[in-house]
This record gives C-alpha cells, sequence and structure tokens, in this order.
C-alpha cells in the first residue's frame, strides 16, 4: 500500500498522546522508523511549523453508500475525511439499506478498502433501524463491528434497549445511542424554546434527548453494557453523563462541532442548512457542551458528517432533511473555537475515538518507531474561509459557508502513503 | 402677482364660471391635491358670496393615476374626497398650476370613475405653458412665460417665482 | 422593504402607519362607481399556495385587479404537490414568466422567506404555517384604528391556540407596535413553548381578562388539537375559552370583538355575538381587499424603498409634498 521508499515528515512538532516534541518522523512501508532530528529519506513533506499528529478518527460518519450515492458515497466521503486530517472514519448505519446484517457490512468495508481513508463500520441494533427486533450484531462483530447504533433514530422501547445492551454485553461491544424520545419531539424540527416560538417552527424540547440518556445511563446500571452517547447536545444531557461517570458507569460521550458553535438563533432565516438532529440548542448548552469537553465529560469530537443532496436542503425548514456536513471543517472548529490545549484537542479527535470504537491498534498511536503510519501534519496558524462548492463532499450543506477558521491539515499520511499533500487529496 | 392681484383673479374667473355655466346649479369644484385645494375653496367662497347659494368642493388625488408610477416614489398626499355621483354635473376641475398637462390627464381619468359628467371644465391659477399633452384651461388667474427649471409657487400671499433647486 | 414576510418587515409603528394612510386611500378607492385604479397596469402578480385558502386568495385577486395589475393563479393543490420538490424550482420557473410579485400561502413556517432569497420578485407573505399572516394583522389594525383612531393605550386579549397560529404570531407585534397592550388567553397547551421577547401578558382566565380588555380577538379553534392531546374536548374548550352570550356581558360596553375568519360558531365564538353591533368580523373582510392594495402598491409601485429612491419631479411646478 505504501509507497516504495523511504518518506520523511521533516521540521513538524510532533504531539501524541505522550506529550509534544519537536521532531522529524520517518516513514517506511507502512511504519513509523524512526523519529528524531536532523533525519531525511527518499521523499521529504515539508511539516514547518506545522503538528505532526496521529491521524484524526470520527466514529460519526454519514457516508450514504448505499442507498443515496447522489448526496455522498464512500469513496467522496473518505477523500473529505482525509482532506479534513482523518484517517479512519466509522460509517453509520442508516442507509438503504441499514447495515443490518453481515452481508451490508462487508459491502461497506468492501467500498472502503481503495479510499483515502480507513473506513470502519458500525452496525444497527435493530433490524432496519425499526426499533423491534434485535439486528444480528454477534455476525457483525465477527466482522469486526465494535460500535451499534441505530443512529438517525433513537432505540424507543426500553424493554428492547435492555435486551440489546444485555445482549451486547456478552458480545463486548459498545452500543451508542441518538437520544431522542419520539413521542416527546413531536413532529419537531428545531430546539424548542425562544426560536421556534418566534419562528413557528414546531420545536423538540432538551428534555426529549435527556430522557434518553437518563433511560440508558439506568440500563448500563442495570446491564453493565458500556453505553456512547453520540452528539449529546444539551447542558442536562452534559450533567447526567458527568454524574454517571464520577459514580462508575461505562459511559462516553461525543460531541459534535456544531453544538460547540451554533445556537438555534441561526435558524431564524430558515435555511435548512442550519437544520440538524439534535437540534442546535441554546447559548446555555453550547457553554455546557464546551465545558464537558473541557473536564473530559464529552471525550471525543464527533463530526456526524451528514450530506444531502442539494436539492433536498431547498425545501421549506419542516420538510428538508436533518444534517450537516462535517468532516472537512471538524478540526479547524475545535482549534479555533475551543479555548484548550492543542493536545486535549487531539485526544479528542484522534485517540479517544480510535480507543471507543477498538481501532486503537491502528490509530491515535502514539508517533513512535514501530507504530502503523497513520498521521496527519496540521497547520495551526493557517486561516481559511470555508465553501461548500469547495469541499470534496458530493453535498454542500456546511453550516459554516464563509466562516474563517483557523487551523488547515497540510499533509496526511495513511498507512505510510501520503493522501493528502500540502492540501491536495492524491488519490 | 401679490395678494390682491390672487383675489382680483379669483373673482373673475368666478363670474367667468357663472357665465359660462348660465349660473352654478350644476356645478361642483373639485381641487386637485395639494395645490388645488386653496384655490378651489376660494374660488367657491366667491361664487357663494356671488350666487347666494352653496358651491360643493371635492378633492382629488390624482396618485394612482399618474403615469410615473414604479419610476418614482408615488404616494397619495391625502383621501379623495368626492362624495357625489357625477353623473351629468360639470365638474371644474382647480389647479394652482398649468404645466406640462400630465396632472390633468390623471385627474380626467380618475373622474370618469365617479361618473360621466356632462362637462369637465379647467381653472388654474397660474399657466406657465411648456404643455406635453392636448390639454388647454377654461380659467386662467395669470399666464406667466417661464423657464422650464424655473418654480412657480402659488400660495395665500400670491405668486412666486424662484430657481428650480436641483 | 422589498418583500413582506412578516409585520417587522415594516419597521415598526412608522412603517405600519404608511400602510395604515394608503389604505384610506384604498378604502375611499372600493367605495366608488368603478372600483379600480390603473396603478399597477402592466405588473403581474402571482399566486402560489399551496394550501387551499379561497377566502385570502380571492381577497388579494381583488386586490390585486382593482389596481389593475394583471394575475397568474399557481394554486398548487396539495394532491398534486410532490413532497420533495425543490421549492427553488417552482419560484424560479414562475419568476421565469415574468411576474413582479409572488403572494404565498404555504403550510411551512419560512417557505416565502426561502422565496425571497431565490428571485427577484417582490414575495409576499400570505400564511406560513405557524409563522406569520402578515396583511391579516395589518387588516386587524386598520379595522380597529377605523373605529378607535388609535390602537395607542387600548388593551386587546387575543383568546385561543395562539401556539399553532399565525395570525398570532402577526397581531401580537402589530398591535404592540400601534402601543396597545396584548394579553394572551389560552390554556397553557396552546400556547407557544416560550414567549421569551414578546410584549404581551398571560392569562388562563379568561373571565378574569374580559372586563379588562377593549378588544377581544378569538382565533379559529382547529378539531385536530383534540388528537394531538392538547384539549380534553372541544365542549371544554368553549366552557373555559369560548365567547359566550353570557360571558359577552361581562365585556365593557364598548368592546369589540373580532376573528380572522372562518368561524367555528359555537365553539370559540356563539353564534349569535358573531352578529352583534361591536363585532368587527365584516369590517375585517372588508378591509381586507383596501389594505391588500396597499401592500400590493407599496412594494410595486410606491417604490420598494421609499427612502433611497430618487425625489419625484416636481408637477405642474410646484413641489408637492
Amino acid at each position: 500500500m505504501a509507497d516504495a521508499g523511504s518518506l520523511v515528515i521533516k521540521g513538524g512538532q510532533v504531539v501524541d498522546a505522550t506529550g509534544e516534541r519537536t521532531a522529524d518522523v520517518v516513514v517506511v512501508d507502512g511504519r513509523i522508523t524512526a523519529v528524531g532530528t536532523g533525519l531525511s529519506a527518499d521523499r521529504t513533506l515539508d511539516a514547518t511549523g506545522c503538528i505532526v499528529a496521529p491521524g484524526l478518527v470520527d466514529i460519526h460518519s454519514h457516508l450514504r453508500e448505499p442507498g443515496k450515492e447522489e448526496a455522498e458515497t464512500v469513496e467522496t466521503g473518505a477523500r473529505g475525511a482525509a482532506l479534513g486530517g482523518y484517517t479512519a472514519i466509522l460509517a453509520m448505519p442508516n442507509t438503504t439499506p441499514a447495515i443490518d446484517s453481515a452481508a451490508v457490512v462487508q459491502q461497506v468495508l468492501e467500498l472502503g478498502r481503495p479510499a483515502p481513508c480507513d473506513v470502519f463500520s458500525s452496525g444497527a441494533i435493530t433490524v432496519g433501524r425499526g426499533g423491534e427486533q434485535l439486528a444480528p450484531m454477534a455476525e457483525m462483530a465477527a466482522l469486526g463491528v465494535r460500535i451499534f447504533t441505530d443512529d438517525g433514530a433513537g432505540v424507543q422501547d426500553n424493554g428492547l434497549m435492555r435486551r440489546a445492551m444485555e445482549y451486547a454485553s456478552g458480545l463486548g461491544v459498545t452500543l451508542a445511542q441518538h437520544c431522542e424520545d419520539d413521542a416527546l419531539c413531536g413532529g419537531g424540527h428545531m430546539h424548542e424554546g425562544e426560536w421556534s416560538a418566534r419562528l413557528g417552527i414546531p420545536g423538540q424540547p432538551a428534555e426529549a434527548e435527556e430522557l434518553m440518556v437518563m433511560r440508558d445511563i439506568a440500563l448500563a446500571r442495570l446491564t453493565g453494557c458500556r453505553i456512547h452517547f453520540q452528539h449529546l447536545s444539551t447542558a442536562g444531557s452534559v450533567a447526567m453523563v458527568r454524574a454517571a461517570i464520577a459514580s462508575g458507569l461505562p459511559v462516553t460521550a461525543e460531541a459534535t462541532p456544531h453544538h460547540f458553535t451554533l445556537t438555534h438563533a441561526e435558524c431564524q432565516g430558515y435555511d435548512p442548512v442550519f437544520k440538524v438532529n439534535p437540534p442546535l440548542r441554546t447559548a446555555a448548552d453550547v457553554d455546557a457542551v464546551k465545558g464537558a469537553l473541557a473536564d473530559g465529560t464529552i471525550g471525543i469530537i464527533a463530526t456526524d458528517h451528514a450530506p444531502h443532496a442539494p436539492e433536498t436542503k431547498e425545501l421549506p425548514f419542516d420538510q428538508a432533511p436533518p444534517g450537516m456536513l462535517g468532516l472537512e471543517t471538524a478540526l479547524a472548529l475545535a482549534l479555533t473555537e475551543l479555548d484548550l490545549p492543542v493536545q486535549q484537542v487531539l485526544a479528542a479527535l484522534s485517540w479517544n475515538p480510535a480507543a471507543a470504537i477498538g481501532v486503537g491498534d491502528l490509530h491515535g498511536l502514539p508517533v513512535e518507531a514501530g507504530n502503523p503510519a497513520n498521521l496527519c501534519v496540521i497547520d495551526p496558524e493557517a486561516t481559511w474561509t470555508v465553501r461548500g462548492s469547495a469541499m470534496a463532499s458530493r453535498s454542500t450543506n456546511t453550516p459554516f459557508e464563509g466562516r474563517e477558521l483557523r487551523g488547515k491539515v497540510r499533509h496526511t499520511v495513511l498507512h505510510g502513503e501520503p493522501v493528502v499533500v500540502a492540501g491536495e487529496p492524491q488519490r | 402677482m401679490d395678494s390682491a392681484d390672487v383675489q382680483r383673479a379669483v373673482w373673475r374667473m368666478a363670474h367667468e364660471i357663472i357665465e359660462a355655466n348660465s349660473g352654478t346649479e350644476s356645478v361642483v369644484l373639485v381641487g386637485l391635491q395639494t395645490g388645488g385645494l386653496p384655490v378651489s375653496e376660494a374660488v367657491a367662497d366667491a361664487l357663494t358670496s356671488i350666487t347666494g347659494h352653496e358651491t360643493e368642493v371635492g378633492s382629488l388625488d390624482v396618485a394612482f393615476y399618474r403615469d410615473d408610477i414604479g419610476l418614482r416614489p408615488v404616494l397619495p398626499e391625502a383621501v379623495t374626497h368626492i362624495p357625489w355621483n357625477l353623473d351629468g354635473r360639470t365638474v371644474v376641475l382647480c389647479d394652482d398650476v398649468l404645466f406640462t398637462g400630465r396632472t390633468i390627464r390623471a385627474a380626467l381619468n380618475a373622474l370618469s370613475d365617479y361618473g360621466r359628467p356632462r362637462a369637465v371644465q379647467l381653472l388654474v391659477m397660474v399657466d406657465r405653458g411648456h404643455r406635453e399633452l392636448p390639454i388647454r384651461p377654461d380659467y386662467v388667474g395669470k399666464n406667466l412665460p417661464t423657464r422650464r427649471d424655473e418654480v412657480v409657487d402659488v400660495h395665500a400671499d400670491g405668486v412666486d417665482l424662484g430657481e428650480m433647486l436641483r | 422593504m422589498k418583500h413582506l414576510l412578516g409585520i417587522e418587515d415594516l419597521g415598526g409603528a412608522e412603517g405600519i402607519d404608511e400602510v395604515m394612510r394608503l389604505t384610506d386611500s384604498f378604502v375611499e378607492v372600493s367605495g366608488r362607481n368603478i372600483p379600480r385604479v390603473p396603478a399597477l397596469r402592466g405588473k403581474t402578480v402571482a399566486w402560489l399556495f399551496y394550501e387551499d385558502s379561497t377566502r385570502t386568495r380571492l381577497s388579494f385577486e381583488t386586490a390585486a385587479k382593482r389596481l389593475t395589475a394583471d394575475t397568474m393563479n399557481f394554486s398548487v393543490s396539495s394532491s398534486s404537490v410532490k413532497k420533495g420538490e425543490s421549492l427553488r424550482d417552482t419560484a424560479r420557473t414562475i419568476e421565469a414568466m415574468g411576474i413582479d410579485a409572488i403572494v404565498v400561502r404555504h403550510a411551512s413556517a419560512g417557505a416565502p422567506h426561502r422565496i425571497s432569497r431565490w428571485v427577484d420578485a417582490a414575495v409576499i407573505n400570505a400564511g406560513d404555517g405557524w409563522h406569520q399572516h402578515p396583511t391579516q394583522a395589518l387588516l386587524d389594525t386598520y379595522s380597529l384604528r377605523q373605529r378607535w383612531g388609535s390602537l395607542d393605550g387600548r388593551h386587546i386579549a387575543i383568546v385561543g391556540d395562539i401556539k399553532h397560529s399565525r395570525v398570532a404570531r402577526s397581531d401580537v407585534w402589530a398591535f404592540t407596535a400601534m402601543g396597545a397592550e396584548v394579553t394572551l388567553v389560552a390554556p397553557p397547551t396552546l400556547l407557544p413553548p416560550s414567549l421569551e421577547g414578546w410584549p404581551v401578558k398571560v392569562s388562563h382566565d379568561l373571565d378574569a381578562v374580559l372586563p379588562t380588555v377593549d378588544a377581544i380577538y378569538l382565533l379559529r379553534m382547529q378539531r385536530e388539537r383534540m388528537t394531538e392531546a392538547l384539549l380534553p374536548s372541544l365542549r371544554e374548550y368553549t366552557a373555559c375559552f369560548g365567547l359566550t352570550a353570557r360571558r359577552v356581558d361581562a365585556l365593557r360596553d364598548d368592546a369589540l370583538v373580532l376573528h380572522p375568519g372562518p368561524m367555528n360558531r359555537g365553539v370559540e365564538i356563539a353564534a349569535e355575538v358573531a352578529d352583534l353591533p361591536r363585532s368587527l368580523i365584516l369590517d375585517q373582510v372588508r378591509n381586507g381587499v383596501a389594505v391588500r392594495m396597499a401592500v400590493l402598491y407599496l412594494l410595486l409601485g410606491a417604490g420598494s424603498d421609499l427612502v433611497a429612491a430618487p425625489a419625484p419631479e416636481p408637477l405642474e411646478g410646484t413641489p408637492r409634498g
């Protein structure tokens, strides 16, 4: 897979889980062979002024294939991921058909093999994500699936969720929950509050998310199964997860860049590019999510990258599908908007999610000789302007259009091969 | 013109109206918003004094009939007040200054939406020339030759001629 | 003002007053032998109604015709609207036919806002979901102004299903902009989830509010609210929030009654109440045409931006205004 010959990433500041140091990194045959100063090789990638870090890992990507290839394919999604500094992404199961069987898992893995980013698959908890019957988790786990979720929807039935967690605990896998109580959401299209009331858009209350967080924490206590909360968005959810972790329950959580940067006020122009589930919340919720990222309650930044073909966003707010692009902006938003040390940001974007999805033997590893060469090189001071039309994604639905961000990926190296060089995709 | 000149012109035109229409039985005055209003009221007062019975006065705003709608902001100055059916009446349109004739064209169109007058006559305090439409006044206070870029201002104290502020 | 999407587009009391003054002129026009002026000759107004509304459409259509505008009907019957059809494509198709204004009625809040971003034509919101119905609020304001001269210092209760009401969402801002005090009266299930920033008082007790109001505005009660468990029954709603003959006695003698129509007689309003002299319901309908003439004229004729537009050329030598 790697280029013949050796590669040196020269002049950068290495940042990984073990710390920081100025060093050149030599890569041969897919692995790091040397880390030190004054190193050289057949080919050089300039990293002057840059951070050299383990490649980023997204545990929440909607790649739309199979079924909605007009919005995204595994290939285009993976290319965008590579441009965003990712070397691994986890495909969400809400495709058509859903990833609820070994066959569809195989198909997604197969599509991901030539991609410029490792593509892993999640599996659905229930057949067709229908919330009624358990999907064959063991068969999918045998193919390496470590995360099961009905993402796009939460498992509504309390009894079924309990059984799913019991069953999953026997497989050693993690259940991830999209927390949203359908009955309480009642057809809502944005956060229920000041803005939904003013705009006349049906809202969904924060409690619709919090109720399911509360239930799943209780079920984690009951079953001992590891539960991961996807895209937490409310202050109440954050507080419950913080308490659950403190009481020793096997609970982890992720937050998305849009939930730590945008509020429901963005919806006032009725542009469905700001429609997402869970919805953009209040400024107090944004602060709570930031606080949870700072204190480690939320250890993972996930993109919830959700491409939608342009015509589907050219509808009234309540008719347009929820979701926004994320892979190409997540790192820059974290660097620009979070007042956190770079190492902590990278932990949330790389080694924490790598461990959560069980790919810690390949991704997120320290930049040390002997480890797989999955790396990204980030220019932390470079500023750039977000343009949906300039993205690798087949879709353009970024809510950050026109925003100036700080921090840009210069190179991405996948299994020793440069897949992004000087910001340009190589395949 | 000073105020005495204006007053004399009003009385003269009132007599001309009576003469032309053999009295004022069927005559109503309609002043054009806004400069024509004081003219119509002054003439009506004169007619009432001469004939001894009340002359009816209405007002007309021609904003919605103007030919430059959309070219520039055109908003009515006031609500039109023509509380009678004009069928068979003689309407004397009153305005302060007659210039291009475009306002009168608009006013003629507007009047036809209130009925079918027996006749429409035109009274102006000042005719300054420069007509752009085939319109001719029946009663004129004063013919005042002007340049196109001059401004004629008719008010209670008389008529002034000045430079147009552009 | 290029579009009328919500009451706030009029920029508060001054803009609303402008519409009111212009409406005075169009009320006069409507009373003539020939109630038509050539003000919008050569302009074309299109209806894009995604939701049936004969009353509003007829009112707009009459208004456009009295201004001598040409009209085009793009009423899309609900059955033929394929969900997922791009609103943008539809709007741009209409505009390509040379349209000066699009009057939009849509079941989705914000649909007119979206359309206004995609077309050069003026967009008028004729009701969008639960959001707003600005011309209704203008005709309500006009009808009250006709009786009172001014809304300043008056107390108006808006009663009923505020939560789902585009009329309430427009009236609140129009009435309060004109100086009135507004109290929303409804059970908590029929109030918006948040009233943060709304310049209103709230009550759940109609009987307590009745003696204090100068006008009571009753909203239409939709039957489907029962199935959504927002109310136990229509009977209970009428018992608590209906303007019954008995409750009318609690109103001050000069207090007015309004309703946007169509009425559910016997539900939010007793049959005999609707026909009392204090009822403004027919005034509202009558004034609807003149108000919509004013809005169309303001957007298409008077110049979309009165302030920035060039000064009028003096007619007949006398600078006017």
